[in-house]
């Protein structure tokens, strides 16, 4: 019935937040050396342009040429929190059955040459980022709302 | 139990899951541009009604929308006649769910007179999500884009602040993250024809102001018996339902009641997270998890049975194996009649005890064959973080659920399941973990679940603090 599984559980310290929305991947990465600097990367669907940028706007260094290693871990989280299906889908990526994984996404991408996108996106990302933050702070309420019975939980037991 | 009666045909079922059906097909193509096709299926809904009072607006709201001149009321009053529909076949599929299991429905109330509670919520965000809505039956299911689909964005994020409008809010949140998963529409595969039909009246009839507007409030005060807890979740929102008998302190006639909370989540928030979140919201949670009753003093109660929870006005009690409230109390316990709005099968969640049944185990589905009748187990229902598995369910005995109904048959979906072990019985419950929990697996769930808040907030502070 359900038509969305829930997104699979998967540690946030790497990669905070990641989402397949406006016409793109793309989600806040760690740094890997500064416990202070996130960046905010994205692709977009079906031209691949990338974009990379740290929290104070500056632009990655990995991320000239083509994909850096925060584009690519971020590719990673999205194959596991959405499945590579899904991912591939939205990003309009054409790959065989057997190759829709992370690796085999991140290539089918890569060999395609793209561009480097524009960073005004980073400010939507961050504010995006921020939305979904929002959730967690909305008070809890005690009146029953009879519309979740069309979104049953799906467990472990399948 | 006479699950004979669960098998057996309804009368008439068929002729509205059709007409229904004939509606659902309409909004595949979408109403921009109607085909002859699409009229056959849209006078099929205001014949199914045209006997009813419905049926004036709803064969001139068909007519205008055939010709591709309707507006948004016409839209209202499809919306409508479907929720109609579905309600009777509701009405007859409950009415058989409790002959079933041998239950009493409490007396309809009187019909209360509108403006029970609650101060008006705002308008134009209501017309706001009209006006979505419209445009999605416009464009149809094939027609779908991200950027109409992204257009509920707005509109739910001005809501979630809102509790009277929470439950359009979350609907529309499921139902938007639903569809984004599935754009564009043209290249769709599969389109869950019925489901998404099913969203999207509901959602319109939420646009009606006071819809939702819970019925007469009374006061409970006596003793509450848990029987086991309903997980619901979607990326963004989870309800935890509590279901259990109420014996009121005056010796009346015992109620089965539902205790709910819910809030909204970010998706990364699964599992064990889920009842993190709620668990501080209401004190019942740990008392199922520790298999105790809980003590009433004036619990405000919908005519529908939905205690309004406040833990200001609970007490924990003495212990209360939720099996022993099964066999004991819920046979003792009336259901409640439930709202027009909320009259849809797929809000039927009737608790029942199964017995003495046979497991009939097909690899990917289970089966219960309770005398002589095929009863499917919805075991995907059962929540991930929690000690109830497959297998359990599989080697049970006992099974105390709910009663479903979904794509045509009753299901049972297991809240708790008793196994024989060394000649005695263990029970197992879905919602064990609900509390809390010093059971291994869980105690590691828990700390994955806390790390990924820690980490959430710990990051944003580092975004936030430039």
């Amino acid at each position: 019935m359900r038509v969305v599984p829930s997104a699979r559980p998967r540690k946030l310290a790497k990669v905070p937040f990641v989402e397949l929305a406006d016409g793109r991947l793309q989600g806040v990465v760690s740094s890997g050396s500064d416990i202070g600097r996130v960046y905010v990367s994205s692709v977009e669907a079906g031209t691949y342009a990338f974009s990379c940028s740290t929290n104070n706007n500056r632009p990655c260094g990995g991320a000239r040429g083509g994909f850096c290693n925060h584009i690519r871990a971020l590719i990673g989280e999205a194959v596991l929190q959405y499945g590579a299906e899904r991912v591939a889908r939205y990003l309009k990526v054409d790959v065989p059955g057997e190759q829709a994984d992370t690796q085999g996404l991140t290539s089918a991408m890569t060999s395609t040459r793209p561009a480097q996108g524009d960073r005004s996106a980073a400010a939507q990302v961050f504010s995006r980022f921020l939305r979904h933050l929002a959730y967690l702070e909305f008070t809890p309420t005690t009146a029953p709302v009879p519309e979740m019975h069309w979104f049953p939980t799906t467990g472990a037991v399948a | 139990m006479r699950a004979d009666l669960l098998t057996d045909a309804v009368e008439g079922l068929d002729e509205a899951l059709a007409a229904v059906d004939g509606f659902d097909g309409v909004l595949v193509g979408g109403l921009l541009r109607p085909q002859p096709a699409q009229a056959i299926g849209l006078a099929g809904l205001a014949d199914a009604v045209a006997g009813s009072p419905l049926a004036g607006r709803v064969a001139e709201a068909a007519e205008k929308t055939a010709a591709g001149a309707a507006d948004e009321d016409h839209y209202l009053a499809l919306a409508a006649a479907r929720t109609a529909l579905l309600g009777s076949v509701h009405d007859a599929l409950i009415a058989r769910g409790e002959e079933a299991v041998g239950r009493t429905c409490a007396e309809e109330p009187a019909a209360e007179a509108a403006g029970a509670a609650g101060a008006e919520p705002p308008v134009n965000l209501l017309v706001a999500a009209r006006g979505w809505l419209c445009d999605l039956a416009r464009a149809g299911w094939q027609g779908i884009d991200h950027e109409l689909v992204g257009g509920a964005a707005p509109v739910v994020t001005a809501m979630l602040p809102e509790p009277g409008l929470r439950r359009l809010a979350t609907l529309l949140d499921g139902f938007a993250a639903e569809l984004a998963a599935s754009c564009p529409g043209a290249t769709q595969e599969r389109i869950p024809v019925r489901r998404w039909a099913d969203l999207w009246s509901r959602a319109m009839m939420l646009t009606l102001p006071g819809a939702d507007r819970a019925t007469a409030v009374t006061e409970a005060t006596g003793r509450l018996l848990p029987l086991g807890v309903d997980l619901h979740e979607h990326a963004t929102a989870v309800q935890a339902q509590v279901h259990a008998v109420f014996e009121p302190a005056d010796g009346g006639m015992p109620r089965l009641v539902r205790a709910s909370v819910s809030a909204p989540k970010p998706d990364t928030v699964v599992g064990a997270g889920l009842w993190q979140l709620l668990r501080p919201h209401m004190s019942l949670l740990a008392a199922v998890s520790e298999g105790r009753a809980m003590e009433l003093e004036a619990m405000p109660v919908t005519a529908e049975g939905d205690l309004i929870w406040d833990d200001a006005r609970a007490t924990l009690g003495e212990p209360a194996e939720p099996f022993t409230t099964a066999r004991v109390a819920l046979p003792t316990a009336a259901a409640s009649p439930v709202a027009p709005v909320d009259r849809h099968p797929a809000r039927i969640a009737v608790p029942v005890l199964l017995e003495g049944y046979g497991v009939e185990d097909e690899g990917e589905a289970v089966a219960f064959r309770v005398a002589g009748e095929r009863l499917a187990v919805d075991a995907g229902r059962v929540p991930a973080a929690g000690p109830l598995t497959a297998d359990a369910v599989a080697s049970s005995a006992a099974c105390l659920g709910l009663l479903r109904w979904d794509a045509g048959e009753f299901l049972v979906q297991p809240l708790a399941v008793e196994r024989t072990v060394r000649k005695k019985p263990v029970a197992v419950h879905a919602g064990a973990w609900a509390g809390g929990t010093a059971d291994k697996a869980g105690v590691r769930a828990e700390k994955a679940a806390t790390d990924a808040v820690t980490v959430l907030r710990e990051r944003a502070g580092r975004l936030l603090r430039k």
